[in-house]
Formats: structure tokens, sequence, C-alpha cells
């Protein structure tokens, strides 16, 4: 009996047990658990107001860290507690997608990518508008760098950078090939240089991505587009198959690139590569300085920065690409706060200019640009050379924009998983069959919704 | 004698029951009841944690989800779902899930004779070392395939390869090899539990059988195929089902590797095109129908290898 007694209590305890699980399971909120690491500002004020902040890369946790130190100095009146949690890249956005959804668990304010941010602008946007903030000084910014983040009408994230795409060239290489940097002006230039480079050093030209970094750039900076204006899906046009032929060309039929290692420029494959001089020259917007001097060492000194080649049908100097947009959520309980604390950290002249000297991100709101701050020597100008800033304002007026639609998600994942991998690497499809093929899938869903 | 004893005891135990005993307990205690108190636990998580999302992800699948926007679309998910990705799912999938049934229930057999015969020494080291990856994680049993199979030549695998004078493999961008880093993981996985499996199977095989085959002459191959083959039927019926099963919903080898977006779809599984519509785009409405369809999927090919196996009879026999 005493057995039986015995059994039957701890199955009362077991069930009670998952009984208590499954109800926390449900109550809980859906916070992540595993953050990579965490950042905090302003813990020891007394009865500082708490926000809390999400993002996915290690050195935007920093700035703001440092952006809350600043705004408690100032601010005395209206103190906060900064929790800034860093985690990978897909799984913020997940998180974020589900504590949005589920109407608890999201943070107050959160980095969201632009290749993700058209998933958060649908249904009823969970995210606060920032018009508020951002319509008085709307002519003070570059407009498309705003208007990326917008829906009907209302401004949802504040931009980062401009993201104006340069060309990175490891002097090393070009010296030891004998080309002068200055005389490549358009594509076929850098071809030429590209066949030298190889002849003489062994080493590729540079590397292609196989992710939208080995397309987007190229493709914008013709003037072309994966979306027209009105939001027609334009992924199949002819300037983006011929786009497609150009970077194909590069690496399967001159042979001056190759597929860059760990398929991207954000991988520990490719920083290592990069760093040990595999390559002569990177196309990558303006905000890879950081990865320059936080993951390539080695480079530094040898590394100078130039305008893109240009094509020869279009004037374009430069394309603007990625962009984090960072929005304050509705689920936020100081929403005012929050706002006035992103104004703070990102939208104000101040802001911009902390953007430049502590993260190297040309600024988007170009009303700085002319400020001695951006001068000053720091730790970029240290690593690369004196005039990187002004090559930024030689080409400001030809920087081609991008156009965002609530498909970019769906058309940089079929890049990624099929045009660049089908057409570069196994190359069995030509541009214009891979393009067509993705360009086919994505209308039929565009077409269903 | 013996029976009165017997009936002696059972006479006696209800005398001895202590006498403070409350009703409630007697009555949970009771032979009616207390199946369902054993089986409570059980319920009530399978209604929590399994019956209500299924019921919420099959009226999901009618649905289009989308913040504070709930809108009923009837079969407009279904409608979009057989596409040319659904198919490249399926089929990574139902490739995936045949060689794993052929390698996870062959395998194992051989691997639980040999571990059961007196041939093998140390044959404790060997269970262990076999079913410890079952209880590695499998995000770092990712990370260590990914170097043992990366691209460049001095992967070991591809020192391996090129041991044998073939030139290197690009393991994670091609499809061949893109499908056999996933089912060497999982059979590096799951090996060891199966084994278990067959070897409790084995215990059950009386020795006599194999003795009086002996005396009829049967040699090795006769006796596993007439004695020990038809006594594990029952364990190679279960393990083919839970690898069917299994195979089906196979994702996490499929993500460790690739991280969700694999080039050409080539390691895409069915969860996988789940997680990519329903979580990495947004589309829950859409994740759910593919899901649906993965159940009525899953649940054909059971229930029809069930019927084939016969598994059905054995409470009628």
């Amino acid at each position: 009996m005493k057995k039986k007694s015995l059994s039957f209590f701890s199955v009362l305890l077991l069930s009670f047990v998952l009984l208590l699980a499954a109800c926390s399971g449900g109550g809980s909120e859906a916070k992540p658990t595993n953050s990579d690491d965490v950042k905090t500002a302003g813990s020891d004020i007394e009865d500082a107001t708490e926000l809390s902040f999400w993002t996915f890369a290690g050195t935007h946790a920093d700035f703001y860290a440092n952006a809350a130190e600043r705004w408690n100095e100032q601010n005395p009146d209206k103190p906060i507690k900064l929790t800034v949690e860093n985690y990978p890249f897909d799984q913020m956005h997940n998180n974020l997608l589900m504590a949005l959804q589920s109407g608890s668990g999201a943070p107050d304010l959160v980095d969201i990518e632009l290749a993700k941010f058209s998933n958060f602008l649908k249904g009823d946007v969970q995210l606060e508008p920032l018009n508020d903030l951002i319509e008085p000084e709307l002519d003070k910014f570059i407009p498309e760098r705003v208007s990326i983040y917008e829906k009907d009408g209302n401004y949802y994230g504040a931009p980062t950078h401009l993201g104006a795409s340069v060309v990175y060239y490891n002097m090393e290489i070009m010296d030891e090939a004998g080309v002068d940097i200055d005389e490549i002006k358009t594509w076929d230039d850098y071809v030429e240089a590209g066949k030298k480079v190889v002849e003489v050093t062994g080493k590729p030209m540079t590397t292609i991505a196989t992710n939208w970094y080995g397309i987007w750039p190229f493709a914008a900076q013709r003037g072309s587009d994966f979306f027209d204006e009105n939001g027609e899906l334009t992924l199949d046009s002819k300037e983006n198959i011929e786009t497609l032929e150009f970077v194909n060309a590069l690496v399967n039929e001159h042979k001056i690139a190759e597929i860059a290692p760990g398929n991207g420029y954000h991988s520990e494959e490719f920083y290592g590569f990069m760093n040990d001089g595999g390559q002569a020259s990177l196309v990558i917007p303006m905000f890879y300085m950081k990865d320059f001097t936080t993951y390539m060492p080695d480079l530094e000194g040898k590394v100078q920065i130039r305008p893109m080649p240009k094509w020869s049908d279009s004037e374009y100097q430069s394309a603007t690409m990625g962009g984090t947009g960072t929005a304050v959520t509705s689920q936020s309980k100081h929403i005012d706060l929050a706002k006035e604390f992103l104004y703070f950290a990102k939208l104000s002249k101040e802001g911009n200019i902390q953007l430049w000297t502590e993260l190297g991100f040309d600024p988007p709101r170009w009303d700085v640009w002319e400020e001695p701050e951006m001068k000053e020597d720091n730790v970029y100008y240290q690593y690369f050379h004196k005039d990187i800033f002004d090559i930024l304002l030689t080409v400001k007026d030809n920087v081609a924009g991008i156009q965002i639609s609530e498909y970019t998600p769906d058309v940089l994942s079929e890049i990624d998983s099929n045009i660049m991998h089908k057409v570069l690497r196994e190359q069995n499809a030509t541009p214009e069959e891979a393009l067509k093929e993705s360009a086919d899938t994505i209308r039929q869903k565009m077409g269903s919704n | 004698m013996y029976e009165v004893n017997v009936k002696n005891k059972r006479n006696l135990t209800p005398t001895q029951k202590p006498k403070n005993e409350n009703s409630i307990m007697k009555f949970l205690n009771s032979k009616k009841v207390v199946p369902y108190v054993f089986v409570f636990p059980f319920i009530v998580s399978f209604t929590i944690l399994t019956l209500y999302p299924t019921i919420q992800a099959f009226m999901m699948s009618f649905q289009r989800i989308l913040p504070g926007q709930i809108e009923f679309i009837g079969l407009q998910n279904y409608e979009r779902i057989f596409n040319q990705t659904f198919y490249k799912a399926l089929f990574n999938s139902t490739i995936y899930t045949i060689l794993t049934v052929l390698i996870l229930v062959s395998v194992p057999i051989i691997l639980a004779i040999l571990l059961d015969s007196k041939l093998v020494k140390f044959k404790t080291i060997f269970r262990s070392a076999l079913f410890i990856p079952a209880l590695t994680s499998i995000v770092v049993a990712g990370v260590i395939f990914r170097l043992v199979f990366a691209g460049s030549e001095n992967a070991i695998a591809n020192q391996i390869v090129g041991f044998f004078g073939f030139e290197p493999v690009s393991w994670q961008f091609t499809a061949w090899s893109g499908m056999f880093l996933m089912v060497i993981m999982a059979s590096w996985r799951w090996m060891g539990v199966n084994v278990l499996y067959f070897l409790a199977g084995l215990q059950s095989i009386p020795k006599e059988l194999y003795e009086s085959a002996e005396i009829d002459g049967a040699n090795l191959f006769q006796k596993f195929r007439n004695v020990t083959l038809p006594f594990l039927k029952p364990i190679i019926i279960f393990v083919t089902t839970i690898s069917i099963i299994g195979g089906f919903r196979v994702f996490e080898e499929s993500y460790v590797i690739w991280q969700g977006n694999s080039p050409g779809n080539i390691g895409l599984t069915l969860v996988g095109l789940l997680y990519q519509e329903g979580i990495q785009q947004n589309d829950m409405g859409f994740g759910a129908a593919i899901g649906v369809v993965l159940l009525i999927l899953i649940f054909i090919i059971s229930i029809i290898y069930l019927l084939l196996t016969g598994a059905f009879k054995r409470g009628d026999e």
C-alpha cells in the first residue's frame, strides 16, 4: 500500500511540475534566453527609467551604451538605464517578429536590418512612427535614407548611415602589380587592372559574395534595381541581367575574381583571407571601415579608398546600400523617452557626428558633412588615409538610391540561395535564366497575396 | 498447498490495511481510477503542448496572420504551396528519409548483433561510445561537421579524399555532398539509440532456438535470417516508423550546416521551408499550411507502412 500511495504522489507531483512548466511557457515573455553579450549604461543612477535595446551588431551596442552615458550627463532630470542586448542576426529578427506578433516581450528600442525591415511593416505596424522627430528636419536628411523605412507616410526607422559604396584597394598588391588606382575610372579599366593584378601577383582582383553584396551595389550604381518606384518587380530587367553577366564574367570569364571565402564579406573566413592580403580590392559600402579596423589589423596603412568605377551608361559614382533602421516598438512603456533618446543618439546633429567618429559610418544627415568634427583625426583617418571624407563629398551628388518593397526580403533570399549559386558557383544557369526563374517565383508570391 | 497459501495471503491482505485511510485516496487508488491517474500527466502535457498547437496550426493555415490583422483567406495558403521550392524540399526530405531509414535500420542491427555476441570485447565502452552522439548538442556537432567538411584542401574530409587521389570536394555546395552531410550527421547522431533498441530486442530471443537451429545444421546467415530477424520484427517496425517520422521532420541537420539558406536549396527540407516562410519571412499562415501538409504526409506514409507490415494485427492475435 505504501508503495502505491508513493507512486500516486509522484504522479501528482509530476503532473504539477508539467502544469507549471506549461503555464510558465505560456505566460512568460518571448525574451531570448541566451544573449551573446549585454551592455548596460546608467545602472548606477537611482530611479533611472529602464530602457531595453536589442541589436545584432556588437559595434552598435557600444555606440548606444556610450550615447546613454552622454544622455545621462546632459539630462540629469530624466536619466535612463539602457540595457543593450546583442544577439545573432537571424535570432534577433525572429525573436522580434515573435514578440511583436504575440504582443509581449519586445524591447523598447531595436535595430532592424534593411533586408528584414519590410517584414515589420506588414499588418498593423507594431513600431512607433518617428515623424515628429524626422519631419521638422526632413530636408537635412538624405531623403531616400529615411524613405526606405516609410509606410503610408509614416517613418518607422532612424537611419544609421548613408551606406555609399566605394572600393577599398590593398595598395601592397596594387603597387606590386604596378597599377595606378587613380587611373581606374570605368569598370572596363577595373577589369584591365584586374587582369594585370592576377598576372603579376597571382591574387584575385576581388572576391564576389554570393549574397546581395555581389550584385546589388553594381545594379544600383547602374541606375537599376530589383523594384521600380511603383513596387513592380524588375529583378529580371535587361540592366540587371547585364549586371549579373558582368559579375559572372569577372569570376568565370576574365577569372579576375573568386567567390568570397565563407560566401560573404562578414564571415570569419573572409576576414582572415582579406587580412592576409588575399585579394587586391573590395567593392563594399563605406560602413565596412569599422570591419577593417576591428577584424583586419594587419592592413592598417595599406588600404586606399576610392569611388566606384563608372558604368559607361550611367553617371552614378556610388550606390547607397544596406542600412539598419532603429525603431521604437509600440510595446514600450516609455515611448516618448525612447524616441527622445533615439533622436539624441542617432538623428540629431551630434548623434550623426558620433556615427562618424565612433563607427566610421557616413552620416545620413548631410548638414553635418561640412562640420569641422568630420575632418578631425580619428581611428579611421589613422587606419586609412587623410582624405577619406573628401571622397564622400566628391560623390555625394552622384549616389544612386535603392527601392525597397514588401517583397525585398524574398528577393534577397532568392539571390542568396539560388541566383548567385547557380550562376557563379555551379554555372548551370545563365544570368538571364536564373534571374527570370527567381523573378517568376517571387511574382507568383506577389500575385497571390 | 501452494494454492492455499496464496489464497490465505489474499484473504489476509485487506485485514492488514490501516483503517485511517481517507476515502479520496481509496477512490484514486482503486483499480478503475488508477490507470487514469497514471496517464493524467501525459494527457495534460499532450493536450497543452501537442493537441492545442495542432488545432491552432490547422486554423492558422486558413488565415493570413499579421500583427493586429488576422484574416480568414480560405484555401489561398494551400493554393500556393505546391511550387518548385516545395517540391525541392519534398524531394530532399524524401531522399533523406529513405537514406536514413536504410542506414539507421540495417547498420544498428549488425552493430547490435556484434555487441551482443561473444566476439567483441569491451562491450560497455562501445555501447557508450555509440550512444554519446545522441547526447551531444546538435549545434556543437554542426560546428564540428562544418569544420571537418569545409571546402579547403586542408579540411579533414578533403585530406582523406585527397589521400585516395581525388580532387577536394566543396562539401557544402553540391547537391549530393550536401545530402551526404545531412545523412551522415543523422546517422552518427541516432546510431547509438537504435543500437540500444535492437540490443533490447536481442535479449528477448530465447537461446534455445539458436541451439536447436545449430543442431539442425543452420549456418550463421540462416540463423540470422530465420531466428534473429523474425524476433526483431516488432523492433524493426518500430524503429523504421520513428525513422520515417523523424526523417520527414528533419530540420536541425540542415539548419546547423547552412543556417537556414542553403545554396541552390540543396539542404532545404520541408520543416526548413516551414521555418523560412513562416518565421523568417513572417508568413505564419503559410508556414502553418506547410505544417498541415507535412502532418498529413507523415500520417499517410506511416499508416501505409504499418498496414503493410501488419502492425495493426498484433492486437488481435
